[in-house]
């Protein structure tokens, strides 16, 4: 667990100013802020997608010594966008003045696709990529659940090309009707 | 931290390490397919578990520098050991052969991986218990895509059987390894951190049969001979792996992106 401080380097002025500004805030508000400012980080690979609509910051909450501290998952364990997110919450965190924090790697329990939110799974279908299409069940994982329907035409004549797509988190599909391939994020 | 757990430490070290090393040396091999795989899709595909894989070793092999209390990370226990401290199994350092090869092995382990696990997610260990419930949701993934080609190429022409069946049949004899309790095992069982291997074993058989009777293919018969990888005594495969995986890091030390 690292703990990040603003960038060295700044005018000490500044930090001064932002410390005030952070320390004038009740923790609740600067909570509030935190989350505000995590929900305009773009997940770097699927950039329709915010952070906080793939489900992967878990908590924000502030320490007795009033440090916030930010909570992660790592949607697959070597996801490489992990290390790119952690420094993009970094930074917003940074420019939103909250004062000092903490980012921490949480891992139990382990992230599931069923936490993308509704928002999320809107933005997905609107971008092209098909939400995860059930509830996770360890006992259905094994197989095909139900048709996937073709984000474009909706039929459901669709098949599997690939358990495994351009990033971990998707599957690659193709419709038979109107020939497109398209990704599918998976069930986990 | 109780005098047990002072204890057990350096043993659940070791036993970490086994678990890790296993997908690291895996992860390795598969990253050999990357630009070489018989279609795109694949080469995505094997590439996808290569990552999933490494993902595992990288919190396998941190949480094993930790409990070492050495000053050793995931980087200097990946790339700075000898090959007599590597404990992963012999089987996941055989060479990828084609592509047949590279499904059957990754279905003997793939089905090895989830049935552990799977009992690694009750651990009490909770450090272990926890990398295991995030491990098993890729793995069951894993198995999917390996025993969906199994099906296919030993459901499949003439050729593409007789590849597999001979495939089985090579690698075969590297699978008693993984349920051969040692002393290390024993003790981790007896303290609750990792299940009988003997219960891993019964179950992996009938994932195995059942894959094998929808693939068409016929189970080699054991013989009684076992490889001792996952206690540092390895094939001829693990150096040349290990020269290239270490290379970097030991011609220019401390090398950073």
């Amino acid at each position: 667990m690292s703990v990040a401080t603003r960038p060295i380097g700044e005018p000490a002025s500044l930090d001064d100013v932002e410390v005030r500004a952070a320390d004038a805030l009740t923790a609740e508000a600067r909570v509030a802020a935190a989350w505000r400012a995590l929900a305009s980080v773009e997940d770097p690979e699927i950039p329709a997608l915010s952070l906080v609509d793939l489900g992967i910051v878990r908590f924000v909450k502030t320490q007795p010594d009033g440090a916030l501290q930010v909570g992660l998952s790592p949607t697959y364990t070597g996801c490489p966008a992990t290390e790119v997110i952690r420094q993009l919450v970094e930074r917003a965190l940074v420019e939103a003045g909250l004062g000092r924090f903490a980012v921490s790697r949480v891992l139990s329990p382990a992230w599931s696709s069923d936490w993308i939110t509704p928002e999320g799974r809107r933005k997905l279908a609107a971008y092209g990529i098909v939400p995860p299409p059930d509830a996770v069940s360890a006992r259905r994982l094994l197989q095909e659940v139900r048709p996937i329907a073709c984000p474009r035409c909706n039929s459901v004549d669709t098949e599997c090309i690939s358990q495994f797509g351009s990033t971990p988190c998707k599957a690659l599909h193709r419709c038979r009707e109107c020939l497109e391939p398209f990704e599918c994020f998976k069930c986990i | 931290m109780n005098a047990a757990a002072i204890n057990v430490a350096p043993l659940l070290f070791r036993y970490v390490l086994r678990v890790g090393d296993l997908s690291l040396v895996l992860g390795q091999r598969l990253g050999e397919w990357v630009g070489h795989a018989p279609a795109l899709e694949e080469d995505l595909g094997l590439a996808n578990v290569a990552l999933d894989l490494i993902g595992q070793a990288r919190l396998l092999l941190s949480y094993a520098g930790e409990l070492e209390g050495r000053d050793r990370g995931e980087d200097e226990l990946a790339f700075l050991r000898e090959q007599g401290e590597y404990l992963n199994p012999t089987l996941v350092e055989q060479p990828n052969g084609d592509f047949g090869q590279t499904i059957v092995r990754q279905v003997l382990i793939d089905a090895y991986q989830l049935e552990l696990y799977e009992r690694l997610t009750n651990s009490a260990d909770e450090r272990l218990a926890a990398i295991a419930a995030k491990a098993v949701k890729e793995t069951r993934y894993h198995l999917r895509y390996s025993s969906d080609w199994l099906v296919r190429l030993g459901d499949g022409t003439p050729q593409s059987r007789a590849r597999v069946q001979s495939a089985l049949e090579r690698l075969w004899p590297y699978t008693l390894e993984l349920f051969e309790e040692d002393d290390l095992d024993r003790e981790m069982a007896d303290s609750g951190i990792a299940p009988r291997l003997a219960e891993v074993q019964a179950a992996w058989s009938r994932r195995i049969d059942g894959a094998l009777a929808e693939a068409t293919l016929e189970r080699p018969r054991d013989r009684p001979y076992a490889w001792f990888g996952k206690r540092g005594e390895h094939s001829e495969h693990l150096g040349y792996i290990l020269a290239e995986m270490q290379y970097l890091q030991r011609a220019y030390p401390g090398a950073r992106w």
